[in-house]
């Protein structure tokens, strides 16, 4: 039976009936829940097996550490639970008990005839969630469900402790978010209505997450704080106390920034091996993505190539994805999971590849708007081939847009939108922003397609803002022209793609928005773009929240004053965007968007857009930067795909990006350099 | 009845495993988890026990053999053979891995082996007392040797 079938399905995990943490669980459960043993003893594991069994759960056993890693690993979502034995003769069982909460982070039972105190407590120090004397009895094993529960339910809560939009919960927290930007209001509202939709995000995700275990939502933007810090003190300085120090986020408590830059660790050793680009470069994206992308484009046979590019992810983001792919990954199934698995942990970027097409579109924004330098500070690394490939991208914006809106239906548009934001801001960073607007414009149509992707991302962004953030106005500088087409009308009906497949992209979406909600809280910066967002508000429709769309097109609306400048537009959709991401999980996306958009006018208008580029000015500042990061990263996540699960993070990852460079984007925004005219409004 | 006489002698052999102290309460465990779909459960397990176990005994031995004796080594071999020897419920066995790696943290060369001697004796009695308690059982009918009383 499954429990939320972790086989990678984005399916709504509620096979087994929606239980999340807290929640009643399913009837069927625990029976269904998948074990995987571990010892080298071949008549214990036989007779573990056979106890299992009669436990009515899946079991699978091997009997080498080194096996249990690769199947573990290659199926993230496919066990809820370990058991292993300590002494091995492959690798100690305390060691893989490490990996595998690092990479899976799943509960482990260590087992063992050694009843001393001292290895009972190592499996304690370690982490394992229980230790079995053996022999093993029965009446041991009939329990062990419970710790699958228990962890779930605690990562939910470390969700909320920090400060992503997560679960349900997160009504309580609405008042935090909208302390996050001057738009409390639509923070609010936003967070409400993310939150009920989240709630249900969570409970899908609860439920394929069952047995993946939503970790401890590590935002986007939380990320991008997060790796910002780290990358301040220096990675060899960088302790926990320090970054939780300097991140300054409310409710995040040394624990959580001490398991998470464990992870982070482990994530970066791992990709100095893809690539060196990791920590540490501002606005290359494309190292640490294109570790990320290779695996990626696999996954949602979407142009990750495009996505690569676009999907320069900041490193924070990409990191975020990843730590929401760790975390997640078991629980998001579908793709953001296919795109975690295959990155390392901290793959972000799978989200954001999807959306291949948007990143293409995206791309060739972050090529225009290279001013914006979305991901300041943040150590994505864009690297000069990623943004050659967003120029390039950005030639076939026009097309991909037009190919992200005839996905409209297609979650993959919406990925691409997504990563597409992302990747733009990350072109936008590199590139001289000329191209964004020229993106945008070409964009237009398909804009929408890319701007939904970035939009989705920036829309995430956008609406973010509604829910406090108002940083993504600017971000979404060419994925915001893509809004104009989107907003307009098929926000509310999910102009951009992720319109198309409210489905799925609402998940990512809803997802990144939350995301990106949490992230644009932080960007105060945008206080202004809060503003704009609020009037686009418009009531959801379908899963989006086209609300955030609302605001986008209000940003775009004042924008109107500027002559095909995209940057209205793109504000407009990114709004759009996350409005309706927002709802169905895309509510990530939006946020995204509104950067996206806020970003685009901030740099094509200088003044055009009056209304945007005024508050594009305002937030672009600050949240320029950020919003264009974070647009990007949240489009990442909005894949449209139901695991926005990784979206989330992605979208948290941007987010925090998008707080990051809000600092920056000062002196980065150089909207001069994006030809917005180009942007169909 | 000879069926019924046969249960009972299958009943009393298995009880005098228990009474002589030779098997424990996981011994239950392992016929309880016998059912329609695995009914030679137990005797399986037992098989599979003697034939992995063979290679630690063989291992013992030949490190008993060396000079000096490595005792972490002995130590680490004896853990392994104790897991597998409580996990079928071998009681005595399991007692006596218990005493050598006392005797290995002890550095006591000696009384390792002359432990492990002994845990040899009580391997292979317990291994022949099994196959004929198994033979036994399967004659009568799985009913019976499953049967727990209770």
């Amino acid at each position: 039976m499954n429990l939320g079938s972790g086989q990678g399905s984005m399916s709504t995990a509620s096979s087994s009936g929606a239980w999340k943490a807290g929640d009643v669980v399913p009837d069927q459960f625990p029976a269904g829940l998948r074990v995987l043993v571990v010892d080298d003893d071949p008549t214990c594991l036989m007779i573990l097996e056979k106890m299992l069994r009669t436990c009515l759960y899946e079991v699978t056993k091997c009997n080498r550490a080194e096996t249990a890693l690769s199947l573990l690993r290659g199926n993230k979502s496919g066990f809820d639970i370990v058991i292993s034995d300590v002494h091995m003769p492959d690798m100690d069982g305390f060691k893989l008990l490490e990996h595998i909460g690092l990479e899976m982070d799943l509960p482990v039972i260590m087992m063992s005839a050694d009843d001393g105190k001292h290895v009972v407590m190592k499996g304690v120090t370690h982490g394992a969630c229980d230790y079995l004397i053996k022999p093993v009895r029965i009446e041991a094993l009939k329990n062990i469900w419970q710790h699958v529960v228990r962890k779930r339910k605690n990562e939910w809560k470390d969700l909320e402790q920090s400060g992503s939009v997560e679960d349900g919960d997160r009504q309580q927290k609405p008042s935090e978010d909208v302390d996050y930007s001057s738009s409390a209001n639509e923070g609010n509202w936003k967070n409400s209505k993310r939150r009920k939709d989240e709630e249900d995000d969570a409970e899908e995700r609860d439920d394929t997450s069952t047995l993946k275990k939503p970790r401890v939502v590590w935002s986007v933007e939380l990320h991008q704080q997060f790796v910002a810090a780290v990358n301040q003190l220096g990675i060899d300085k960088a302790v926990p106390k320090k970054i939780l120090e300097l991140m300054n986020v409310p409710g995040l408590t040394r624990e959580n920034v001490a398991s998470h830059l464990q992870k982070y660790r482990l994530y970066l050793r791992r990709l100095s091996g893809v690539s060196q680009h990791q920590s540490g470069l501002n606005n290359s994206f494309m190292g640490p993505q294109d570790a990320t992308f290779g695996p990626i484009s696999s996954l949602n046979g979407l142009d990750l190539q495009t996505l690569a590019v676009a999907g320069q992810l900041p490193a924070q983001s990409l990191a975020t994805l990843q730590a929401a792919g760790l975390g997640r990954s078991t629980g998001k199934s579908g793709l953001p999971m296919p795109l975690v698995d295959q990155r390392n942990l901290f793959s972000f970027e799978a989200p954001k590849f999807r959306y291949g097409e948007g990143q293409q579109q995206q791309q060739q924004l972050s090529n225009s708007s290279k001013q914006m330098n979305l991901l300041h500070g943040i150590p994505t690394t864009m690297e000069p081939k990623q943004l050659a490939t967003l120029r390039q991208s950005a030639q076939s914006f026009g097309s991909i847009n037009m190919q992200v809106n005839a996905h409209g239906n297609d979650s993959s548009s919406l990925l691409m939108q997504m990563a597409q934001p992302h990747s733009r801001a990350q072109i936008l960073n590199e590139t001289t922003g000329n191209h964004v607007s020229r993106i945008t414009s070409s964009m237009g149509q398909p804009v929408l397609s890319n701007g939904i992707a970035g939009g989705l991302l920036t829309r995430n962004v956008i609406v973010e803002n509604g829910r406090g953030a108002g940083f993504n106005p600017v971000s979404q500088g060419p994925s915001v022209v893509e809004f104009p087409m989107n907003h307009t009308a098929e926000l509310p009906g999910n102009s951009f793609p992720l319109g198309t497949n409210p489905g799925i992209s609402s998940i990512q979406s809803k997802g990144l928005l939350e995301e990106v909600s949490s992230e644009i809280k932080g960007s105060r910066g945008f206080v202004s773009s809060y503003d704009i967002f609020n009037e686009l508000h418009q009531p959801k429709s379908q899963d989006w929240e086209l609300q955030n769309v609302g605001l986008t097109f209000n940003a775009s609306q004042h924008a109107n004053s500027i002559p095909g400048n995209l940057g209205v537009s793109p504000s407009v959709l990114v709004h759009q965007v996350f409005s309706s991401g927002q709802k169905s999980g895309q509510n990530m996306n939006t946020p995204v968007v509104s950067k996206a958009m806020f970003s685009v006018g901030a740099g094509s208008e200088h003044g055009n857009t009056h209304n945007i580029s005024q508050h594009l000015n305002t937030l672009v500042d600050s949240s320029l930067r950020v919003k264009t990061e974070k647009i990007l990263d949240p489009s990442c996540e909005i894949t449209p795909f139901p695991e926005h699960y990784v979206q989330e993070d992605l979208m948290s990852a941007l987010l925090k990006q998008q707080q990051e460079g809000i600092g920056p984007v000062e002196g980065e925004f150089d909207f001069d350099g994006y030809p917005m005219d180009n942007i169909p409004v | 009845m000879e069926r019924t006489q046969q249960h009972r002698q299958v009943a009393h052999m298995r009880q005098s495993l228990f009474d002589q102290g030779l098997l424990d309460e996981q011994f239950v465990q392992l016929e309880e988890l016998q059912d329609d779909a695995n009914p030679n459960f137990v005797e399986e397990v037992v098989t599979l026990f003697y034939r992995d176990s063979a290679r630690l005994v063989l291992n013992i031995d030949q490190a008993l053999d060396k000079s000096p004796l490595d005792f972490s080594k002995l130590d680490s071999y004896m853990h392994q053979f104790k897991g597998s020897a409580s996990s079928i419920g071998a009681k005595k066995v399991k007692s006596e891995c218990t005493l050598f790696r006392e005797y290995c943290k002890a550095g006591n060369g000696e009384g390792c082996m002359k432990t492990f001697q002994q845990l040899k004796k009580d391997y292979a009695v317990l291994r022949k007392k099994l196959e004929t308690y198994f033979q036994m059982a399967r004659q009568v009918g799985p009913v019976e040797t499953a049967c727990r009383r209770k």
